[in-house]
């Protein structure tokens, strides 16, 4: 496992778009810094632009790339090693190597200008981030053999998750806003892992003020340790989950 | 020895395989030939595990296959059109396979010297030629000395001294003892390597018979006469 896992790493390294995401990433990350001149300001512009660029390439990427790698993919599998184990290689290939490349890019400009729990924070928010989308890139792979089909839900899942859910929490607190929903707003913010993120990052810098009501009830929830343990887990789940379901499909697929 | 009890396969509403039950002994050769789409690749696959049957169970040595993978260690499968991945060079693949297999075994560089492999190690899989490819395909799946070896239409696309070469090898593995599974539509190569014919026709299995009975049957000396002799008398039943 340890030898594919090794071979797709060295592949995607390789990989012209990966280097230039590496370079966007800096681009941008020491870009913001040295533009404002306070670094939390300079963080939370920066979690926005990471929210909205990290999870598009890591989606997109994942699923173009595995599709390329069909051919690949036949090949290990006419030799004796078990089917979860070149699911699972794929998984750990994609994730170690655009890990690499957001801890290049920009989790070194954060630590250096950030050296706090927040800053680090912020990087373990970018790589689970990328684990949840390239999970659910994992889930449009196997529901449909057609690479053009598999790239569209792709862009809709990630259009949704970064665009439209926002819209639509939004919808939900002004057509309720008569009603106490602040609860109810709790659960649904844990049905999007970017709302997550952000929302974890937000309350970490106590820039929930700026939510009003409803942040107050989400510092309620979130805030506390417990609140932060219970977020960081949901993001994992976000990030195991969706992958399990693709790995069980992969297992019954015929190639 | 494989034993295949009940297959069926279906790819949506297509019926791909039905109820195919059938024997493969140990050292015999075996021809798997039938029209295109008759199900042929898919029962090839099904045994490799590529393709997972709706029904029925695949026996290699008394132990089912079905989710396992560990006997593919003594498979060895060339398929009918070898996709690889196109930005790696032959070497690269080559080392790749021998580093996932892990095996101290001596490897069967026969086919590696014969095709001249080693002249053209640098060069891309994307740049080969249908052949080309076909070769490495070849050579792999000689490589571990496998005791099956599948070939899924082996000399299509080859030149006729590489044809040469590929049949040369596979009568001599036949001779050392292999079972050997082999498809085609060229039915007068087939003479030469095979002991045993199977006709799948429709994801049915039309005949299972050895050379010998077939052309006893048949009254006829090749093994082309003799199957098209088979398929024009089943024509005729049909029609009448």
């Amino acid at each position: 496992m340890l030898r594919i896992i090794k071979f797709v790493m060295q592949d995607i390294v390789k990989n012209k778009i990966v280097l230039f995401y590496t370079l966007l990433l800096a681009l941008l990350s020491w870009g913001i810094f040295g533009l404002e001149d306070n670094n939390s300001k300079g963080i939370l512009t920066l979690l926005n632009v990471i929210l909205l660029n990290v999870p598009l390439v890591s989606i997109i990427f994942s699923t173009i790339y595995i599709y390329n790698s069909n051919e690949f993919i036949e090949l290990l599998l006419s030799q004796p090693i078990h089917r979860s184990k070149i699911w699972i290689s794929f998984y750990l290939g994609l994730l170690l190597a655009l890990v690499l490349s957001f801890i290049i890019g920009a989790g070194i400009p954060i630590l250096i200008f950030v050296p706090s729990v927040l800053g680090s924070m912020m990087v373990i928010i970018g790589i689970l981030i990328t684990a949840v989308f390239i999970s659910l890139s994992f889930l449009s792979v196997v529901i449909t053999r057609d690479k053009a089909k598999g790239i569209g839900i792709s862009i809709m899942l990630w259009l949704f998750f970064a665009l439209l859910f926002d819209g639509l929490v939004l919808f939900l607190l002004f057509q309720f806003s008569d009603y106490p929903i602040e609860k109810i707003m709790v659960i649904v913010a844990a049905l999007s892992p970017i709302d997550l993120a952000r929302i974890l990052v937000l309350l970490y810098m106590d820039a929930s003020a700026m939510m009003g009501y409803t942040g107050a009830i989400f510092k309620q929830y979130f805030g506390s340790n417990l609140g932060l343990l219970i977020t960081f887990l949901l993001l994992f789940f976000w990030a195991l989950i969706p992958f399990l379901i693709s790995k069980k499909i992969f297992n019954k697929m015929d190639l | 020895m494989i034993e295949i009890k009940g297959l069926k396969k279906s790819f949506g509403k297509l019926e791909v395989l039905k109820n195919i039950s059938l024997q493969i002994v140990s050292n015999e050769s075996y021809a798997l030939i039938g029209p295109n789409g008759c199900g042929k690749t898919t029962l090839i696959k099904s045994i490799l595990g590529m393709v997972i049957p709706d029904y029925g169970d695949i026996i290699l040595e008394k132990s089912s296959i079905l989710n396992q993978f560990e006997y593919r260690k003594t498979i060895g499968y060339m398929p009918q059109i070898g996709h690889y991945p196109s930005n790696m060079t032959i070497g690269h693949i080559i080392d790749m396979v021998k580093e996932i297999r892990n095996t101290s075994e001596k490897i069967d560089e026969d086919l590696f010297f014969a095709f001249q492999l080693n002249k053209i190690l640098n060069k891309k899989m994307s740049t080969l030629s249908g052949g080309t490819t076909q070769k490495v395909s070849a050579f792999l799946a000689f490589m571990f000395d496998p005791n099956l070896l599948i070939l899924d239409e082996p000399t299509a696309g080859l030149d006729p001294i590489s044809s040469e070469i590929l049949k040369e090898k596979i009568i001599t593995e036949r001779n050392k003892g292999k079972t050997i599974i082999i498809t085609s539509h060229i039915l007068s190569e087939l003479d030469e390597m095979i002991s045993r014919l199977i006709y799948m026709q429709e994801g049915n299995i039309l005949f299972d018979l050895s050379i010998d009975e077939l052309k006893k049957e048949t009254q006829e000396d090749k093994v082309s006469k003799a199957i098209a002799h088979i398929l024009k008398k089943q024509h005729h039943v049909e029609n009448y």
